[in-house]
């Protein structure tokens, strides 16, 4: 079983990010790069199925600059085989349409019967990559699965929504997006991080999948940031008062009545 | 020349979200903002009444697909039955709620007609001829205003940012032939809850517990939820310890929450947690530990043993509500 794996490098859910509000963009010199953390499951479940089968292999690809080999050589550690990673400036300014041409573009060279991506990236919150990837291989989706079997020639995958689950079978090949739930990513051992350093990873230009650049970057983006702004601040308010937990309770209460109008 | 907004009226057990609602209203906004007819449509099986009742929203005209092959999220369907009334219809803006299924079916769509999409938005408006919204990124950490271009523009809607509206008139019903041929995947079984359990992302009180609950027992919070009709959340950490499931989780890698009130009851405050409860209206942090971040934003801070304290506003809550 061959299986792809869409990978994204984002910065690390605990740093606190600065807004350059002038040119409407995030300012990350001082961030730490990590993996998107959904995508870290969706490693962890292709390495797993992998195993199961006892062959195949997992791929991993991603689009970006040169710090984003970095995630991939992670990937590479916590067990994947190989990978890929499409760096051109063409493809800078992408909208979410834009990689997901570039992502597909790459996966059709190769051979494979199931692409795993992360349910989301916590970067743009978009949701939108994994679904457009399917669309243009026209592979059948499920979104936010936290559980899967694999049969013969088909998956059955447990689907997270609103209130509960739906067990969704579909034929593969197909994509499926990873929440949180499906596994416990392994973390990568010090020698795998070693050995991580000598398996192949191969750089690639837009014009090595045949995909011609006007198709992506900030010129066909479809959507755009026209702004950046923090959140309004949120002040402490006031600690309330009371010698025991009744009163406490009461004077709390009493606050969200009367003071916050919100009881 | 694209005209009108077009509304995807998601019913889940022939029922309406209060989230699809919301969307439902915001089309009704944007619609007279624009001087253009709001259209929205329906999926499902046995949905007659179900979509003639959007006229209580102010929807003009509904296109029906009535089938049984699509009472459950039938995705490819969903989404070729979508992409041809788009076609037919010609809209300017389609709009949905940011479910699970809203944002997978219209990131595919959005692939399809090869046009710009922005999901879990609110604030939208017209920008000349593009669409405007804002969004947060980062999980809440910074929000930005996007523009989105194409024909049509796409967006989905964050539950809870926006009100119902009621804007009663007769709504004209279509039928529509749905599209169910070459359908790949299959909804085969489903565990919903059925009714009463308040959507953590659509609720107005939201009571989430932390590290600081030292195990899997939420009964006090849960009661807290249910006296206030609300919901119960949960820290990162708290789901990392396997307390709680997934689903409950609030913040940067769990969900964005927007409530009334916001209890955080035994949680510290870290910044991706923070992240995800910023537009609440108000915060209220039930903590042992004077130093708690937490007690930084929230609005009211109540320093003691939250299974003092909980007790204590659930009694609080009761006598209020009689």
């Amino acid at each position: 079983m061959n299986i792809i794996v869409l990978v994204k490098q984002v910065p690390d859910t605990e740093s606190l990010l600065e807004v350059d509000t002038a040119n409407a963009t995030v300012n990350t010199q001082n961030v730490k790069w990590i993996i998107n953390p959904y995508d870290e499951y969706a490693i962890e479940e292709a390495l797993q199925i992998k195993e199961a089968k006892g062959a195949g292999s997992v791929t991993v690809v991603a689009v970006g600059p040169d710090r984003s080999e970095q995630a991939l050589r992670t990937a590479l550690a916590m067990g994947a085989d190989t990978a890929v990673l499409v760096n051109d400036a063409a493809a800078e300014g992408s909208d979410a349409l834009g990689i997901a041409k570039v992502l597909a573009g790459v996966i059709k060279e190769m051979p494979y019967d199931l692409v795993i991506a992360g349910v989301r990236a916590v970067d743009d919150d978009g949701y939108q990559v994994p679904a457009a990837v399917a669309e243009y291989l026209e592979l059948p989706l499920v979104t936010a699965v936290i559980k899967q079997e694999l049969g013969e020639g088909k998956i059955t995958c447990h689907q997270l929504v609103e209130g509960g689950s739906l067990v969704v079978e579909a034929p593969l090949p197909m994509l499926f997006t990873a929440q949180k739930g499906l596994n416990e990513p392994r973390y990568a051992s010090l020698p795998n991080i070693m050995k991580a350093k000598k398996k192949p990873l191969e750089k690639k230009r837009l014009a090595d999948i045949g995909l011609d650049a006007a198709l992506v970057g900030t010129g066909s983006a479809k959507v755009a940031i026209s702004a950046l702004a923090l959140p309004p601040e949120r002040k402490g308010g006031k600690m309330v008062t009371g010698d025991t937990p009744e009163a406490l309770a009461a004077e709390l209460v009493r606050l969200l009545k009367e003071e916050a109008e919100v009881l | 020349m694209a005209s009108g907004v077009f509304v995807f009226a998601e019913q889940v057990d022939n029922g309406f979200k209060k989230s699809t609602l919301e969307a439902v209203s915001e089309g009704r906004r944007l619609a007279d903002a624009l001087g253009e007819p709001l259209c929205a449509m329906v999926m499902g099986g046995g949905i007659a009444e179900l979509a003639g009742g959007l006229g209580t929203y102010g929807v003009d005209k509904v296109l029906a697909s009535d089938d049984t092959a699509l009472i459950d999220f039938a995705a490819d369907a969903y989404t070729q039955t979508l992409h041809q009334a788009i076609q037919e219809m010609g809209p300017r803006v389609v709009l949905a709620a940011a479910t699970v299924t809203g944002k997978e079916l219209f990131a595919r769509l959005a692939a399809k007609l090869d046009t710009g999409l922005a999901m879990e938005c609110s604030d939208l408006a017209m920008d000349g001829d593009a669409l405007s919204a804002k969004r947060s990124l980062y999980g809440g950490k910074v929000i930005a205003t996007v523009t989105v271009q194409g024909s049509p523009m796409l967006a989905t809607l964050r539950p809870n940012v926006s009100d119902v509206v009621e804007a009663p008139k007769t709504a004209e019903v279509v039928s529509m032939a749905p599209v169910t041929s070459g359908g790949r995947t299959q909804v085969v079984d489903k565990q919903l809850e059925s009714g009463g359990k308040v959507e953590l992302t659509e609720a107005n009180f939201v009571v989430s517990g932390g590290r600081g609950m030292g195990g899997p027992d939420y009964s006090l919070l849960e009661e807290l939820a249910k006296s206030l009709g609300g919901a119960v959340g949960a820290s990162r950490n708290a789901v990392d310890e396997g307390w709680r499931p997934v689903s409950d989780q609030v913040g940067q890698t769990g969900k964005v929450v927007s409530p009334k009130v916001y209890f955080a009851c035994g949680i510290s405050g870290a910044i991706q947690h923070v992240a995800g409860i910023r537009t609440s209206d108000v915060i209220v942090a039930i903590n042992k530990d004077d130093d708690a971040p937490i007690f930084r934003i929230a609005d009211y801070g109540v320093k003691g043993d939250l299974n003092e304290v909980v007790p204590a506003i659930i009694a609080e809550v009761k006598k209020l509500k009689g």
